[in-house]
């Protein structure tokens, strides 16, 4: 494959996949060790009724009023899970359970009840998106790349989920003692004078603009991967924290690169004519990765099993 | 046009899965309260969402024997057997490493789920076979069901209610309390297998009927519902197979009657109707009620603290209390007390005192700890008791004199 072909087929969704894999890794370092490695799976259903919504107040989709849909979506969830909970003094998991399936099935309702036959919003677009659709058709080869007219021309996805990782990895970096210190032991973190609910709120929220701002690209299915597996995986290698944010890092790299690859050549290799969903091709390689740690990690076992290092 | 649909009008087909529908919604509602009671409602999530490459590869593997791979029996036991994987990676994963169950559930259902995308990108690639309706596995479409699917849909879903009803006795033991159910003989690791299994019936059946990614709520919301209504766990599992039933029915039927209706998303959203009027009127744990117990507490506190204002001599300054006293009577606008008032306020008096003796002796100590400020003592003490604390009161009243 020459370099014109790659840079304006493959450069930008490769670039884009690694972006979300990364921006959603990060918090979900935090979000699995502190159990709450679900509400990725909760925020990226709730995301379609936010956009369905936001489609029938403005009649058009353009990302703005979409992203501030799927965000308000995101808000009235954790806020009416958070209700459920309190009020009706449910466990968390089941509230989780009635909140997001009922987001979600109203707005596969919104959706069908709509006319979006003119443009592209289907349930399927919101669950495995169209990461190889990306082109930048004005590329025309390495070049383009200090060229400002053929910039211009870059698919408005990858700026914004690079823009969305650069904050995720702020945010992790600025607030890396207390959000350590209150994930390993909230209740030192609070002795020693931490707000730690306000801060859990934030990492939700940080994951909530994670997962909203990727699914556009990359569809929800990928999110939820991304959250868990690559944190996970990397949980089983090491007992630093700092090491196991790296190994996630890596991982979620990985598994974007070789997920895009195979799904795009992979079929080629096999003597088949099409390429297959990239979306699924990247959590299936991030499984992979997972049940390859799940075997082999040298910290796989709990507690006592493992040396301390 | 509903309400044919609701009397089961629209024809032998829509009826048939109506009624499958109604059946698959009951045995959801009884399962999913062993799921909900132990605590593990989200595991349904995994096992629906793993059902996706296995009946991908079922719809391949009947294509490549030569069929048009539609056959729902055949894709279904392909659902049933990739679930039944993903179960086990589930708990396969929370036991022998140390993640926790949370981690295992996401990670089996985004990758499966992930894995079965890929299968159904292939699977559109292929030129044989038919692979229209396989999209509606992801969230239910019961329209234009061939005549022998809906027979297997409503027979299965009466096979898995009847399982549940059969296991109902040693999973309700299971579930509320397993310490006991182990010392009385039961085998509680077989029964939460057979809990999972039920799940997993419920999950297959539903998956043409909600679909994949909906069937979770179908197990979540009723017993969730069912909660609200009664402490007691063979309540809760009548109550929440009654939500699931009628979500399910009324669902199926306003998607046969009604145009752009997709089955999942209306029979979802009538579970979580039921659930949002539970959450707001149900007796006891009800918000309503819980408000109104709330306002009513709070009248007792204000009219007691008024009252022993009102003996003390003390002027009232709260508005509220203000307010109430002068709607029982009690006390004028300007905050003297009525004769009733008074005489209201002396007993006030009299109670508060003879609690205060009690409290400061530890010969009482049992009676004191249910001071609450608003407790009449002729409640707790016998006449024979309050006729001691009262000699005691005039004791102290002469020294001080």
């Amino acid at each position: 494959m020459s370099g014109e072909e790659f840079v304006s087929l493959s450069l930008v969704p490769l670039l884009t996949g690694i972006f979300v894999a990364v921006a959603c890794a990060l918090p979900g370092n935090f979000l699995v060790l502190r159990r709450q490695a679900l509400i990725g799976d909760a925020i990226s259903h709730v995301v379609l009724p936010g956009i369905v919504v936001a489609f029938l107040i403005t009649g058009v989709v353009s990302t703005w009023p979409m992203l501030l849909g799927a965000a308000a979506a995101a808000v009235v969830a954790v806020i009416s899970i958070e209700a459920v909970r309190r009020l009706g003094q449910i466990e968390a998991g089941a509230a989780m359970g009635v909140i997001f399936t009922a987001m979600f099935a109203g707005g596969v309702l919104l959706l069908e009840q709509s006319d979006t036959s003119s443009v592209h919003l289907d349930v399927e677009h919101a669950l495995y998106g169209n990461l190889e659709s990306l082109i930048w058709l004005d590329a025309t080869g390495w070049s383009s790349l200090w060229d400002i007219e053929a910039l211009a021309g870059l698919p408005v996805e990858l700026p914004r989920m690079a823009l969305t990782f650069v904050g995720v990895a702020l945010f992790i970096a600025l607030f890396w003692r207390p959000l350590k210190i209150s994930t390993f032991d909230e209740g030192f973190a609070r002795t020693i004078g931490m707000r730690t609910a306000p801060l859990g709120l934030a990492l939700v929220i940080v994951a909530a603009i994670a997962a909203v701002a990727a699914f556009d690209a990359v569809g929800s299915i990928i999110v939820i991967a991304m959250f868990i597996c690559p944190p996970a995986a990397a949980r089983l290698m090491t007992n630093r924290l700092e090491h196991q944010v790296a190994w996630s890092v890596l991982f979620a790299t990985f598994s974007a690169v070789l997920g895009y690859v195979l799904a795009g050549y992979g079929p080629l290799w096999i003597g088949f004519a099409d390429s297959v969903s990239a979306a699924g091709m990247i959590a299936t390689v991030s499984g992979a990765v997972l049940g390859a740690t799940a075997v082999f990690g040298p910290h796989r076992l709990r507690g006592a099993q493992t040396s301390i290092g | 046009m509903i309400t044919d649909a609701l009397l089961l009008q629209l024809g032998y087909n829509a009826t048939l899965v109506t009624l499958g529908a109604a059946l698959l919604g009951m045995a959801a509602g009884v399962g999913g309260t062993f799921l909900f009671l132990r605590k593990r409602a989200l595991v349904s999530d995994a096992i629906s969402h793993a059902t996706l490459p296995g009946v991908a590869l079922a719809f391949m593997v009947m294509v490549a024997l030569g069929g048009d791979g539609r056959n729902l029996v055949g894709l279904l036991s392909g659902a049933a057997l990739s679930a039944a994987a993903g179960l086990l990676v589930v708990s396969w994963l929370s036991t022998r490493t140390r993640l926790a169950e949370d981690a295992a559930i996401g990670s089996v259902l985004s990758v499966f789920f992930g894995f079965g995308i890929v299968l159904l990108t292939v699977i559109q690639t292929m030129s044989a076979g038919r692979q229209a309706g396989l999209e509606g596995f992801l969230l239910g479409s019961t329209a234009g069901m061939l005549r022998a699917d809906a027979l297997v849909i409503a027979f299965s879903a009466a096979a898995t209610l009847a399982l549940v009803l059969i296991l109902r006795r040693p999973l309700t033991l299971a579930s509320f309390d397993p310490d006991f159910a182990t010392s009385t003989g039961q085998n509680v690791t077989r029964t939460d297998l057979a809990m999972m299994g039920l799940v997993l019936a419920v999950t297959v059946v539903g998956l043409k009927i909600v679909g994949l990614i909906l069937i979770v709520a179908l197990l979540i919301i009723p017993p969730v519902t069912a909660r609200f209504w009664t402490d007691r766990t063979d309540r809760v599992v009548l109550i929440s197979g009654l939500v699931g039933g009628v979500s399910a029915y009324v669902g199926a039927s306003m998607s046969a009657a009604l145009p752009d209706m997709p089955t999942g998303p209306i029979i979802v959203l009538v579970g979580f109707a039921l659930f949002v009027v539970s959450l707001l009127l149900a007796p006891g744990r009800g918000v309503v009620s819980a408000v109104l117990r709330h306002r009513a507490y709070q009248r007792q506190v204000h009219l007691r603290q008024g009252l022993l204002a009102l003996a003390h001599g003390q002027p009232i300054y709260e508005r509220m209390t203000l307010r109430l006293l002068r709607r029982q009577g009690w006390a004028l606008p300007d905050g003297v007390a009525t004769p009733d008032g008074r005489g209201r306020a002396t007993r006030a008096l009299r109670d508060e005192t003879r609690w205060q003796v009690i409290r400061s002796d530890p010969g009482f100590e049992a009676a004191a700890a249910l001071y609450d400020g608003l407790t009449p003592i002729e409640t707790v003490l016998t006449p024979d008791q309050i006729v001691e604390v009262d000699s005691r009161i005039m004791a102290r009243s002469e020294v001080s004199a």
